[in-house]
């Protein structure tokens, strides 16, 4: 095939994989949109093979570990439970800047088989697109791989931090810069090799000092760097479906952390230096004791019985303790005594953005009966019960009235202008944050302090 | 003087950015999981370096180490094509409306 046919399949693709993209914005076209996707790849792979054209003996390897990683891939997704997604995309973006790693390695060995030039003369505008690639999929592989243990629990979600970690890191994106100078202007493999060295280490150093619940930044983060690495990739094998992908995945990963950043109320440099999350022990002084009222199941099905609308606000304890299906039985039975039962979602809600959205899809929540933030905050004046399960700090009043509270400024639910607040809890310990939460405090709110699916259970039976 | 084709690279990269830009502020936040899932899946069209990378000149089974990393970028980008839209595929299903006839 020619290779001016090819780029033009290429571009189909790349355009294919926009649609799949377009196609998210509402869920009836969603579907839609992925078999899109799944078309621009299979135009893509096809059209490499055809391009290649002389099959020799490597093909049948191309297509054994094609097939070995296919397989791999559809198995784990037919068993992932929904709530490991967060785990799963780290580990899929943590792939993802692997494979950049390992093509930028191999058009560097081999330079003639991309029209790259020859080895130990490559040429300048290639080696500078190659080796951004590497280095931003290196940068990707190896943070995503920290992210990936923060959330499974292997590695804990504590942040940790050393004495000079910003300058240090910064001297070691100083020095890949350095490096890809000295790579370019010697052509000298060693140089390559220790750039990639260095970039697998900062991946890894970026990532460890941030806490296990600013995950959803994190993730979006590294999703935006993979894009990019793609891209960069894309640039030297002068393949316009990588650019136009790299593109759309960097801009989406960077829109998200955006949101996500927005959501928590901190500025993006501040993500980007990494380092965050380390909040210092904030300490109100009010450690003394104060009153909370607290109740069993049977309080909280006497109060949501006797509610004409109940809002329902998760949280990643609900995720824990995989209470979603216990959840949606509730409001089944709630629904069935002509209660009013709505979602409120709040955008940092869980370990990745969307992350209660698709929980609560999988326990069959109709979608729309889930609302964002800005949609349902003003109902809360207005309804009777608002079940807190899960969810701590996206409802704590302090980031609205108190500014000396850490999260000051941040975006929060009004639960606390519900005429009563059911906070579904294991203990009074304080969120991420390290901070009090007002609402347990509260006249109207009653503590439930159980696991989160064992409570609901309970609830239904009560009611 | 002749354009050289980077800019026309260029071009299509900082355009793309734009699209990205606007098609993702469009997409509604209770899909930004299947979202991530499925930008996940796409940015692994690289394997089509990993191929050329793979079938690059060998007329014999004299595998350089080009082939190799050719190779393995395959495997893993194959993982995350076939993972990535297979679990978008699985979530989107889920995602169903209220049944009107309750």
């Amino acid at each position: 095939m020619s290779a001016n046919l090819s780029a033009i399949f290429y571009l189909i693709s790349g355009v294919l994989f926009i649609l799949a993209l377009r196609g998210l914005s509402s869920p009836e076209t969603s579907r839609q949109g992925n078999f899109f996707g799944i078309l621009g790849m299979t135009i893509a792979i096809t059209v490499t093979f055809l391009s290649v054209g002389s099959f020799s003996s490597g093909l049948i390897y191309v297509l054994i570990f094609l097939l070995i990683g296919g397989l791999i891939g559809a198995f784990i997704a037919y068993k992932i439970p929904m709530t490991a997604m967060p785990e799963l995309v780290a580990g899929f973006h943590s792939l993802v800047g692997l494979s950049a790693v390992f093509v930028a390695i191999s058009a560097f060995l081999n330079p003639e088989a991309f029209n790259l030039g020859l080895p130990g003369d490559i040429k300048l505008a290639s080696l500078i697109e190659m080796s951004i690639g590497a280095a931003v999929g290196a940068i990707t592989f190896s943070g995503s791989i920290i992210a990936f243990l923060k959330l499974q629990g292997i590695m804990s979600g504590s942040p940790i931090t050393f004495k000079g970690q910003h300058f240090f890191n910064a001297s070691l994106l100083i020095s890949i810069i350095v490096l890809t100078y000295l790579l370019c202007s010697t052509q000298s493999s060693n140089f390559f090799w220790i750039m990639l060295a260095v970039s697998f280490l900062i991946g890894f150093l970026l990532i460890i000092p941030i806490g296990g619940a600013d995950m959803p930044v994190v993730i979006s983060m590294l999703n935006s760097y993979s894009g990019w690495a793609a891209a960069g990739i894309g640039f030297t094998l002068e393949n316009s479906a990588l650019i136009i992908t790299g593109a759309l995945v960097g801009s989406s990963g960077a829109i998200l952390s955006y949101i996500m950043c927005k959501g928590m109320n901190r500025s993006f440099f501040n993500v980007i230096l990494g380092g965050f999350g380390a909040t210092e022990s904030f300490s109100s002084g009010s450690k003394e004791q104060r009153p909370v009222k607290s109740g069993n199941a049977e309080d909280a099905a006497f109060l949501m019985k006797n509610a004409s609308s109940v809002i329902i606000v998760p949280g990643y304890g609900m995720a824990v303790a995989q209470a979603q299906h216990a959840l949606r039985e509730m409001v089944d039975t709630l629904k069935k005594n002509d209660i009013k039962v709505t979602y409120a979602i709040h955008p940092v809600a869980g370990r990745m953005p969307g992350h209660m959205n698709v929980l609560l899809a999988e326990a069959n929540v109709p979608y729309d009966e889930v609302f964002e933030l800005e949609e349902i905050n003003n109902d809360f004046a207005n309804a009777d019960v608002a079940f807190v399960i899960g969810a701590n700090d996206v409802t704590n009043p302090s980031a609205k009235n108190d500014p000396q509270s850490p999260i000051y400024g941040m975006p929060v639910l009004d639960v606390e202008k519900c005429k009563s607040v059911l906070f579904v809890k294991r203990s009074l310990s304080p969120g991420y944050a390290g901070i009090d939460n007002d609402l347990f405090y509260k006249e109207n709110t009653l503590m439930l302090f159980a696991d989160a699916k064992k409570m609901t259970e309970d609830i239904t039976k009560n009611l | 003087m002749e354009i050289d084709p980077f800019i026309f690279r260029l071009s299509i990269f900082i355009l793309s950015i734009f699209i990205g830009y606007y098609v993702v502020w469009s997409v509604t936040p209770s899909l930004h999981t299947p979202l991530m899932s499925v930008t996940n899946a796409i940015s692994s069209v690289i394997i089509v370096g990993a191929i050329i990378a793979g079938l690059a000149g060998n007329s014999d089974s004299n595998f350089t180490n080009s082939n190799i990393f050719g190779f393995l970028a395959i495997s893993l980008a194959a993982v995350n094509i076939f993972g990535g839209f297979l679990v978008t595929q699985r979530m989107l299903q889920m995602y169903k409306k209220k049944k009107l006839n309750k």
